[in-house]
């Protein structure tokens, strides 16, 4: 019994911290100049899982769509507790748009199967669009519940609700949502937990095989630490709705705002310049 | 779904909680108008809700043509699943060719669902709408009439224009505050259509309402002509006192950056910036504000910046028209005096 929650995560460029270092002249983004992180509100997500599975009782499997590089996001998942970790990845799928990465990762969820929760963050800070998880509730045909609070309390019987506390912007709302459903969760909804050290010395080698020697990923697969890795194929996705196929916005001029600095008047911090930009703003009847 | 409908309409989703249509949905109104009249076609909205009463007519106020209007008691309160089988029926009955949304958390909510099930290309919170000729890069083919969606991307540092070739609606969110509302014109005229659409009880089984708490907005950052807005350089709740002091005396209002509002200097309902209020005041004033590219995307529109910071390559500076580098306790407090004493000379 209990509550099977799928998490969605993604590893994304620190674009809070991004330097000009980071763009070409040409106004393009140097994805490989910036360091990568845990999407922050996927980590809020994932703890909402982790509380779910501890409070009610079931499993947290978490899946995560990119190169293999991103298996660094599973491994953290791992460390706080997950119990099963999917990537995907595969080359088609590169250059999917929300939509395409929604259909990608729809096909995923419906692959692990028996959930009764899919979690995701909010959104993701390379994009800031908060699109994907609704367009995944879509494609799977189940009810959605946005900016998730907390979970207030779960029903089983006669069939599996959700009380759910999500924030509305003015205020917040108590919602009922029948299960399975997704939900999207902010950062204010909880405080990740930390690395669990009894967690981090099992899994630290834990890998997908695209990071690892085919021999090596034997070696791994006989401890249990190799990781799940599946293609388009695996779960069954129609290639003509992946990748730039299957993308419907198209990005048809780039402009790099990072370098460009315009001029701005200088004030001398004493009372002269001051009463002159007073003199200033007067004079433009701004004051 | 898809086709280009070259004479589909320009629609706004109408967007209405306890019968007051959101801000942000007139302020597209305005914007819906203007693109109509550029495409030669008719301005619509959408209108899902229960005992919507005259909001009809203050829409076509605001430049609608005709109003789509689906009165159901399933639509009382918002949830997503029967909202968004409204608006996709909608679209599936009238193909319009654009589709905006305010960026609101419902509109950020419903819109990608929407966009899902149409399977259009949604962009989300453009700062910018426009209308092109378009050729795409790798056909060589000229799309006429594109629209043209433009919005900051990879945490502010790129602008980035989207356009949708053949999967339409073309549709978009847009952040309130970022388009200027237009005055309302109680002489207009337009349509009004009565709409229904079966199966929205069983949609609207799926998500209840079981209490909702609004918080009025007390601070109406948006209205305020004159804004002075405190970061985390001022450095205490105490000395935040400085930037009331400041706005008091130039009548304006107080803001505050993310950094000032974590710290605790003040509270949550006075953040500008991207997760916060979007505002565009006739003069803006940040002081011991670092200017985060989610800062600057919630103020850079403001007629008039000036950024007050010791530290002179702090990013506010990008976007200030007027700098003064130094000690804002000293310059604050030096501002507030000088112009306390042209109110006295007035």
């Amino acid at each position: 019994m209990g509550f099977n929650s799928i998490v969605c995560v993604k590893q994304v460029p620190d674009t809070a911290n991004i330097t000009s270092d980071a763009m070409t002249p040409e106004g393009t983004v140097n994805r490989s100049a910036l360091p990568t992180i845990f999407n922050p509100e996927d980590l809020h997500a994932l703890e909402t899982a982790l509380e779910v599975r501890d409070r009610f009782g079931g499993t947290v499997t978490v899946v995560t769509m990119g190169p293999p590089k991103a298996a660094d996001v599973l491994r953290a998942c791992l460390y706080r507790g997950a119990d099963r970790a999917v990537l995907l990845t595969d080359r088609r799928a590169a250059a999917s748009d929300t939509l395409a990465t929604s259909y990608i990762l729809s096909q995923a969820v419906k692959t692990i199967g028996d959930y009764d929760f899919v979690f995701c963050g909010r959104q993701a800070i390379d994009g800031d669009t908060a699109q994907t998880g609704p367009q995944i509730a879509e494609k799977l045909a189940i009810p959605q519940v946005t900016y998730l609070e907390s979970v207030v309390d779960v029903q089983e019987t006669p069939s599996k609700v959700a009380r759910i506390r999500r924030n509305i912007g003015n205020g917040y709302e108590i919602v009922d949502v029948q299960l399975p459903a997704l939900i999207t969760v902010i950062e204010t909804a909880n405080e990740p937990r930390p690395f669990a050290a009894k967690k981090v010395m099992r899994n630290k080698h834990a890998a997908v095989p695209a990071e690892v020697t085919p021999e090596k990923a034997e070696e791994l697969k006989a401890k249990g630490l190799l990781l799940e890795q599946w293609t388009l194929d695996d779960i069954n996705a129609d290639l003509n709705r992946c990748g730039l196929a299957g993308s419907p916005t198209k990005v048809f001029r780039v402009e790099s705002i990072v370098l460009t600095k315009e001029g701005f008047t200088e004030i001398a911090p004493t009372e002269e310049g001051i009463a002159s930009l007073i003199q200033e703003l007067i004079s433009d009847r701004t004051l | 779904m898809g086709k280009p409908n070259r004479q589909g309409e320009v629609w706004v989703f109408a967007e209405q909680q306890d019968g007051v249509l959101a801000d942000v949905s007139l302020e597209l109104c305005g914007k819906a108008r203007e693109l109509a009249d550029r495409l030669g076609v008719k301005a619509g909205a959408v209108l899902p809700g229960y005992q919507v009463g005259d909001l009809p007519k203050q829409l076509i106020a605001y430049g609608i043509d005709r109003v789509y209007v689906v009165d159901d008691p399933c639509l009382k309160n918002f949830t997503s699943s029967p909202y968004a089988q409204v608006v996709c029926k909608m679209i599936e009955k009238y193909e319009p060719q654009i589709m905006l949304f305010g960026a609101s958390p419902l509109g950020r909510d419903l819109a990608p669902r929407i966009a899902s099930e149409t399977r259009s290309g949604l962009t989300a919170d453009c700062t910018d709408l426009d209308i092109s000729d378009v050729t795409d890069n790798r056909t060589k083919e000229t799309h006429e009439n594109l629209l043209l969606q433009i919005r900051p991307a990879f945490g502010g540092n790129i602008i980035a224009t989207i356009v949708n070739y053949d999967s339409w609606p073309q549709m978009a969110t847009v952040r309130e505050g970022v388009m200027s509302m237009k005055d309302a014109d109680e002489t207009r005229t337009g349509e009004i259509i009565a709409e229904k659409v079966d199966g929205l009880d069983a949609l609207a089984e799926l998500v209840k309402v079981i209490e909702r708490h609004v918080e009025d907005r007390k601070v109406n950052l948006k209205a305020a002509r004159i804004i002075v807005a405190g970061g985390g350089g001022v450095g205490s709740k105490e000395n935040f006192e400085q930037i009331r002091e400041l706005a008091g005396a130039l009548g304006g209002v107080v803001g505050a950056s993310r950094a000032a509002v974590d710290s605790g200097f003040i509270g949550k309902e006075y953040q500008i910036g991207q997760t916060g209020t979007t505002v565009r005041p006739a003069l803006y004033i940040a002081v011991g504000i670092s200017g985060a590219v989610q800062h600057r995307a919630g103020m850079e529109e403001s007629a008039k910046i000036i950024a007050i910071n010791n530290d002179p390559q702090a990013p506010i500076f990008s976007v200030a028209h007027y700098g003064i580098v130094g000690d804002l306790n000293k310059v604050v407090p030096m501002l507030t005096k000088a112009l306390r004493n042209r109110r006295r000379e007035d």
